[in-house]
């Protein structure tokens, strides 16, 4: 009985998207409440998790892990779901995709996460991994009566479905070198000299390079940004990038951490690409979430620069990195949602044109986050940028800082670009204020943090301090 | 514990534009108010330096009002602290950001309010970069100078404006990436990041070449040392006078400031090393760039080729270690300082009226407007050096310094002074002299009472250094004996290692 204690938080996260099934399938026209539900059980999901012993727990014979680094993940997950629920709340009704389905999937997909960040066994990570991926398929064509939307949502399946193929034959190589599907037992069993095994690693990290979008596994990330709904957009830039990028952190620190020496240079070589594919590739782009796109790829290959090091203070600096990202990110959907004129979001960049004139706190509070995130320090994505320099010079790793550095320089242009059209140009008609609380509190929070984290630089490392993967 | 005096000054600027961001009301009372406001902390700000230039200790080569705070936890701490070389740079920037709020007050048009708090947050950064004590801290005020700088070039700017002020922003980022590159590898090489400590501390022979260069990269092309000096002239152009005056008064000191603390006393080995790189650079620099500022038709773009002519002399000064070539270098940096803010003035003073700054649109103004061609015939010929102004001291002696250490350098440069003459005299004769060939300039006036009380202050401390510049030497004289001694010192250490 005492292992329901330590699942509770999945436990009650189904029970919820069972219960506004129902709901919502008897009540008429209640989006609303399903909605508000939907929001309310993420909060107590959340206190749920955090009240989570501290100590590390294996339950289900030792297939799922309850560890700090779990908790923290699963925090930070849900934290990030609330935000993107209550920002996105105004552009889902007004493009007409408030029906129920929507919460209860998100819903289902943050349940696949949890289980995925908590997995210590392939198949409960296999299973965490489909239920989450195929809600995130029908969120991404959840605009069905639009091509693009419809477009996006194949596009991603059938990539994704590959990408899954490949994981899978990884997980079964590993199973058949090691004989079993526990991640101790693989850690003690792998045989770096065996090429099958290495085989199994290299097909694992590429579905999972998949997931968080990393350079050459990219290609799906601008088409389905682009496509799929921006409330869609901003969730998929965010939520589930914690979860694989933890599972990543996992596997790799974990059961793979004796071979460390084979997948370092796979990782490096992913981290470089990304960087310098996600600042090049951006340059030319007109959409701005084509452009979050090449940005998120960007990002992710600084985020692997810290995981290939394959320390301590590697891993501590990509958590570091990952949650400062997730706070630029929202910001920058939240500018984003508030494009609206006449009831038609503006996704150009052009459109953005001379923004500062009608606009003035949104104007700052957007190229804030813009010099943020192309790490201009005194603002938070500096000192992000900083933490994983700091460790992966701390390695030696003097290439992977070099480039790494000049990307930062490359990617400013194309943040500037934005800032050059918002303060630069010509003023447009002006957008429509919004009035949605739930944007502009996310908005107001994400930007503060971002200005004023400078004074106290070490807030999220003394959070994280005690969390470390490989016991 | 002490009043922290640095952080008020640093942060003082900063309150003012957050009071700035926050107004409300009519468009014209925002206005009214917001230079209310920008006007009274920098000039607060400035009275605040005076004071703390008076309580200056000059018997001490110590930091003075050391502050501490624990930032990062466990290995950043937030430390400041100045001595003798920094406290010039801080009355620098606190007397030249007033100035520059008067004149982007006369002569902006747009958007005034966003100015203000953008010139209020760079001085915020700039003070930040020459009270420093710790390599983090330092790149985190020497970078975020770029935001505001870069939106003051692109929003008030000329047509060109986003091509300068994104070559600005692109130029000097690259040359920093790897400064922060050499800052993290110090940290794990001797495990602190604080000035003080690394000052006493002797970094291995095998590193010193390779920081030192990553640090020379961001301080050249911030300078800038030819070959990058490619975007100063540019983001002079473009840049509203304003602007133009906080670039070439502060900004480029940053780099030579930047170069005395940290290449001299961090690397002494790999300074000594380079020393003929940085001399044979410079004196091109000086040469080169004196050359092509006589062939400009625009009057900025001279000025601005002038400054890359005038900071080679200072990087000539710093990399002589001598006390002389030092001394110069930093009373070089802070004339320039006063010369280069009082021609950009002088620029924007006629092109506020006519609004061209092609040299060949003017002639003969000193027969409509005397008072301003006695003004610029001040700071053109401090700009050349003539004896009597602080332009002469600071280049006398480099030269002097510079003497001892390279003979043919000294001959080099001195060629740079003849070349200022020239370029100097010849804009000076072009529009101030001959006849008055345009009848719609006949319309121009003269300067009015605004302008000459920003001119006066300049112009007084012009004259007021090139007669009498003991307030300089008793201030840096001690923090540069003691630099040069424990320069010698570890110099002689590594080269004796090496001989070893």
């Amino acid at each position: 009985m005492e292992t329901i204690f330590y699942i509770l938080p999945e436990l009650f996260i189904s029970g919820a998207i069972m219960f506004l099934l129902m709901l919502g399938v008897f009540i008429k026209k209640s989006f609303k409440l399903v909605n508000l539900l939907a929001i309310l059980s993420l909060v107590f999901i959340f206190a749920l998790v955090l009240n989570q012993d501290d100590g590390t727990v294996k339950i289900f014979n030792n297939g799922f892990i309850i560890d700090n680094f779990s908790i923290f993940m699963k925090a930070t997950t849900l934290l990030f779901c609330f935000f993107v629920l209550i920002s996105s709340n105004q552009y889902i009704k007004i493009n007409n995709i408030d029906k129920i389905e929507y919460p209860i999937i998100i819903l289902s997909s943050v349940l696949g996460m949890m289980l995925m960040i908590s997995s210590y066994d392939l198949i409960i990570f296999y299973l965490g991994l489909e239920l989450q991926s195929l809600s995130l398929y029908i969120l991404a064509s959840f605009k069905k009566n639009e091509e693009k939307s419809t477009e996006a949502g194949l596009k991603y399946f059938v990539l994704s479905a590959l990408a899954t193929g490949l994981l899978l034959y990884g997980c079964s190589l590993i199973y058949g070198f090691t004989g079993s599907t526990n991640f101790e037992v693989i850690r003690a069993n792998l045989d770096t000299s065996n090429v099958g095994s290495i085989f199994g690693i290299v097909f694992i990290i590429v579905g999972l390079a998949f997931k968080i979008s990393a350079v050459p596994f990219h290609m799906w990330t601008p088409d389905v940004y682009e496509g799929s709904p921006t409330s869609v957009t901003s969730f998929f830039a965010i939520v589930p990038k914690i979860a694989a990028l933890s599972v990543f952190i996992r596997f790799m620190y974990d059961p793979f951490i004796n071979a460390i020496y084979q997948w370092q240079s796979i990782v490096t070589f992913l981290a470089i690409a990304s960087m310098l594919l996600g600042s090049i590739a951006a340059i030319g782009q007109n959409n701005i979430k084509r452009l979050m796109a090449y940005s998120t790829i960007g990002h992710m290959g600084f985020a692997l620069a810290g995981l290939a090091t394959g320390t301590n203070s590697g891993l501590q600096s990509t958590i570091v990195y990952l949650t400062i990202y997730l706070v630029m990110n929202l910001g920058a959907f939240c500018c984003i949602f508030m494009l609206r004129r006449e009831n038609v979001y503006y996704e150009d960049i052009n459109d953005l044109s001379g923004l500062s004139k009608n606009h003035p706190a949104l104007s700052l509070a957007f190229i804030i986050i813009l010099f943020s995130l192309a790490g201009i320090p005194p603002l938070a994505g500096f000192f992000a940028k900083f933490y994983i320099f700091m460790s992966v010079i701390e390695s030696k790793m003097y290439l992977l800082a070099i480039i790494g550095l000049l990307t930062t320089v490359i990617s400013a242009v194309y943040y500037l670009k934005v800032v050059k059209v918002i303060y630069f140009d010509k003023p447009k008609k002006p957008f429509e204020t919004s009035d949605d609380w739930g944007l502009k509190i996310s908005l107001i929070i994400s930007t503060i943090l971002i200005l004023i984290y400078f004074m106290y630089p070490s807030l999220i490392f003394n959070i994280i301090n005690s969390i470390t993967v490989h016991q | 514990m002490n009043f922290p005096i640095l952080s008020t000054i640093i942060f003082i600027p900063l309150v003012g534009s957050l009071f700035i961001l926050i107004t409300k009301g009519s468009d014209k009372n925002v206005e009214k108010n917001s230079k209310y406001v920008a006007i009274f902390t920098s000039v607060t700000n400035f009275l605040l330096s005076l004071f703390l230039w008076y309580s200056f200790d000059r018997s001490t080569s110590n930091f003075q009002f050391v502050e501490e705070k624990v930032w990062m936890d466990g290995f950043i701490n937030f430390k400041l602290g100045i001595d003798g070389i920094s406290i010039l740079f801080i009355l620098l920037t606190t007397l030249i950001t007033p100035l520059c709020i008067f004149s982007g007050i006369n002569s902006l048009k747009f958007k005034i309010k966003e100015f203000l708090i953008a010139i209020l947050v760079l001085e915020t950064l700039m003070l930040g970069v020459f009270c420093s004590l710790d390599l983090v801290i330092f790149y985190l005020f020497f970078e975020g100078g770029l935001i505001p700088m870069f939106l003051i070039i692109g929003i008030w700017g000329g047509p060109k404006r986003v091509y300068s002020s994104f070559k600005f922003f692109l130029f000097t980022l690259l040359g920093s990436v790897l400064m922060l590159v050499a800052i993290i590898s110090i940290y794990w090489i001797t495990g602190t990041t604080d000035v003080v400590t690394l000052l006493d501390l002797r970094i291995g022979e095998k590193y010193q070449y390779l920081l030192w260069l990553a640090f020379f990269s961001s301080f050249a092309v911030k300078m800038p040392m030819w070959p990058v000096h490619t975007w100063l002239p540019d983001a002079h152009v473009e840049a509203p006078t304003a602007g133009s005056v906080v670039l070439a008064a502060i900004l480029l000191k940053m780099a030579g400031y930047g170069f005395i603390r940290f290449s001299l006393g961090l690397f002494p080995l790999a300074s000594y090393y380079f020393t003929p790189m940085v001399f044979t650079l410079s004196v091109i620099a000086i040469i080169y760039t004196s050359l092509v500022a006589l062939m400009q038709d625009d009057m900025k773009k001279l000025i601005a080729y002038s400054s890359v002519a005038h900071m080679g002399f200072v990087t000539i000064g710093i990399f002589s270690i001598t006390k002389q070539g030092l001394d110069g270098s930093i009373v070089q940096m802070i004339s320039h300082g006063l010369i280069s803010a009082g021609l950009f003035l002088s620029v924007g003073v006629i092109y506020d009226r006519y609004h061209s700054r092609m040299i060949s649109s003017y002639s003969g103004l000193a027969n409509i407007m005397p008072k301003y061609a006695f003004i610029l015939m001040i700071f053109t010929l401090a700009s050349l050096g003539l004896p009597g102004t602080s332009g002469f001291v600071g280049e006398f002696l480099i030269l002097i310094g510079v003497f001892q250490t390279s003979v043919i350098t000294a001959i080099m440069a001195s060629l740079g002074i003849i070349l200022a003459a020239a370029y100097m005299l010849w804009l000076y004769k072009r529009i101030i002299f001959g006849r008055l060939i345009n009848e719609q300039m006949k319309v121009m006036k003269d300067i009015n009472k605004a302008e000459t009380y920003i001119f006066a202050p300049l112009i007084f401390l012009i004259l007021y250094f090139g007669f009498y510049p003991d307030p300089f030497f008793s201030t840096i004289d001690i923090s540069v004996n003691e630099l040069i001694k424990n320069y010698q010192i570890d110099l002689n250490y590594h080269l004796g290692n090496q001989i070893k």
